[in-house]
């Protein structure tokens, strides 16, 4: 298992080879008058983990496709490795695929299935049969070399797959949901092995999930897609801690978002009055709008405090309340407190003190909720 | 409770099979008669099985109509599974809907309409062009072919529909060219229901009377016609033998291809069995 963190990884990757290694320029592709991917521009570097993550028809499924082959864009262009591949049809694409269904060719054997694309190739017999059989070393699949993909399990297949992906050393591998049809203990082990084996390889993958958790462990760089467009690029941090939309921070965890105005505009702190919010958000970065716009406070659950106290300091960033639901959920308990102004706040806290003993704060109890100066996020659209 | 419904669905099941298979017991039973009338029991004899080895008229219409069944079947296979195939996997192309009504067309066309209009086609078609030159093998093959194939592009298309077509796209994306792709991912993959569409247009024609009576002509009468026609002037004992020997070898057709089937099924349970054991 890696015990690297995404960030390293990210890091790792990030300061050799900066120049980018697929490249999607203006690429649209509509459907009679439906537009499935709209203006997309994409720059991936190579050897990253890029991963596009959205709700379903939103797009990232056509953009994988059209990166395959199985899909033209109706305008605009695809660049591989310095290559435009734009009109190139699948089978001449240096580009391979693992299916969300697998699609192994339920009548041929495990290795039958791995070896397929070397045949293709005119590779003498000796050489495909070392190179798929290594291939299956890899995956630890090399004892089942012999079965039909019947006779595996759902977790045996997907190994398979990964394998048959990959055994022609494509410069970019696409994944599409690979993880979605694995039960959630396989699919948490079987997301460190991808990263190892990636890692191993160094072979660009592309990864479409609808599953943040799962583009979180896995990805170097997300594109969160909604309705055909990209709406933000970045690490999985940038992604969580600083959206660029509402849409994003919505989509990503669980957020609370407070309209506001824009009181005070300077270069190292703005203050953002929020009749939702009963109070003032006062956030230690500058934000580029007019003063008096109304801009979106983001601030995450477990970013805030609650205690019986009232904070000390004066009276920003800090709001009381009434608890009125709690859910335990084992490892943190969701509160949801009601404000004056009516709106509940979503607070999450760890659960460090055994529930059951005494002096936890309970329903109905009056609260304060507080926040860190550095914890919320702006968003202006 | 259980007892009195058992009997109940023992005796329902009793006269549902008499129902099926007492007509053909007793033509079975009736062949090995000795008298030539075939209402009246003269004794046990195969002296109609020997008759029938020496009537030439039957044997001829038997290999005429066992010749047309096998190249009809051939031909509306290769028909029906590119049909099957253009209407599965071409997507919305100009023409589609026409397509799809001119192929189940025949499926639902009575026979007489058919055949008369085959009759006809081709009466103009010797005319105009001298082909094909009288009625006979190729007419009726083809009018045979004709509406056989509108079942095989049925069976052809439900196949293809279901089968998940990331598997092409799979092939493809590995670097075969489409044409390679059709001939070894879907092809080995849906031949059993070509084999299937097969044997159903091989049987199609095999019994055809209707179609076959407006097209053929002298001296190409396939084994319904003659069977037909005999029957007509009074049954023949040797038509019982005859028909015996047919329900005989579709009998063990379907007995061997059930035990093959059976046979499979138990292999892929037990496979389906040992993967579950090797997960984890």
């Amino acid at each position: 298992m890696s015990n690297a963190r995404p960030d390293q990884r990210t890091e790792a990757r990030q300061d050799t080879r900066a120049e980018p290694y697929v490249r999607l320029e203006r690429v649209t592709r509509k459907f009679g008058d439906f537009v499935a991917v709209d203006d997309v521009s994409l720059q991936i570097r190579r050897g990253e983990i890029f991963c596009l993550l959205g709700g379903s028809g939103c797009g990232k499924t056509t953009l994988l496709r059209m990166l395959a082959g199985f899909e033209q864009p109706t305008s605009g262009s695809i660049w591989i490795d310095g290559v435009d591949v734009t009109g190139l049809p699948p089978y001449e694409r240096p580009v391979n695929m693992m299916f969300q269904s697998y699609a192994l060719f339920p009548h041929m054997t495990v290795e039958q299935n791995v070896a397929f694309g070397l045949r293709q190739d005119r590779i003498p017999r000796a050489e495909i049969k070392e190179r798929a059989g290594a291939m299956l070393e890899l995956v630890r699949m090399r004892e089942f070399a012999g079965r039909k993909p019947h006779q595996l399990s759902g977790g045996q297949r997907q190994r398979v797959a990964l394998a048959r992906s990959l055994v022609k050393r494509p410069k970019l591998l696409l994944l599409d949901e690979p993880l979605a049809a694995l039960d959630k203990k396989l699919r948490q082990h079987t997301q460190f092995e991808l990263i190892n084996i990636q890692e191993t390889l160094g072979v660009t993958f592309v990864v479409v999930t609808h599953d943040q958790e799962e583009a979180m462990t896995l990805a170097s760089r997300i594109g969160v897609m909604n309705h055909g467009e990209i709406i933000q690029v970045g690490t999985p941090t940038d992604i969580y801690e600083y959206p660029n939309s509402r849409f994003v921070a919505d989509f990503i965890g669980s957020v609370n978002l407070f309209e506001g105005r824009l009181v005070e505009d300077e270069p190292d702190y703005v203050r953002i009055a929020s009749d939702e919010l009963g109070g003032a958000f006062y956030i230690s970065h500058g934000v580029s709008a007019a003063p008096g716009a109304v801009v979106w406070v983001a601030l995450r659950p477990e970013k805030i405090q609650i205690s019986r106290e009232q904070p000390e300091g004066d009276g920003d960033n800090r709001i009381a309340g009434v608890v009125a639901e709690i859910a335990y959920l084992g490892d943190q308990s969701v509160y949801l407190v009601r404000l004056a102004s009516g709106r509940q706040v979503r607070v999450t806290q760890p659960n460090i003190v055994r529930q059951g003993s005494a002096g936890r704060i309970t329903w109905d109890e009056a609260v304060w909720l507080s926040w860190d100066a550095t914890s919320p996020v702006v968003v202006t659209q | 409770m259980g007892g009195r419904r058992s009997v109940f669905v023992v005796s329902m099941m009793a006269f549902g099979f008499a129902f099926l298979y007492v007509p053909i017991l007793s033509m079975i039973v009736y062949s090995f008669n000795e008298s030539r009338l075939v209402t009246v029991w003269g004794g046990f004899s195969t002296r109609w099985y020997a008759a029938l080895l020496h009537n030439e008229q039957l044997l001829g219409a038997a290999q005429l109509s066992l010749k047309i069944a096998a190249i009809n079947a051939t031909g509306a296979t290769l028909l029906g599974t590119l049909a099957g195939l253009a209407l599965a996997r071409f997507g919305r192309f100009r023409g589609r809907a026409l397509l799809t009504g001119m192929v189940t067309a025949p499926l639902v066309m009575p026979e007489v309409i058919t055949g008369l209009s085959l009759l006809l086609l081709f009466v103009a078609l010797e005319q105009v062009i001298g082909w094909p030159a009288g009625r006979g093998i190729t007419t009726i093959t083809i009018a045979h072919v004709t509406f056989s194939m509108a079942y095989v592009a049925v069976v052809m298309q439900s196949r293809l529909a279901t089968l998940d077509e990331s598997l092409e796209e799979a092939a493809m994306d590995l670097g075969a060219r489409p044409l390679k792709v059709f001939f070894v991912i879907t092809l080995p993959i849906v031949l059993p229901a070509i084999l299937a569409g097969w044997l159903l247009a091989f049987t199609l024609s095999w019994d055809d009377l209707v179609i076959s009576s407006f097209v053929s002509g002298p001296g190409s009468s396939t084994l319904p016609i003659v069977v037909f026609s005999k029957v007509r002037l009074g049954v023949s004992p040797e038509i019982n033998a005859l028909a015996t020997i047919l329900v005989l070898i579709v009998t063990i057709g379907i007995v061997t291809a059930g035990m093959y089937m059976q046979r499979q099924e138990r292999r892929r349970e037990r496979d389906v069995q040992q993967a579950v054991a090797a997960r984890g």
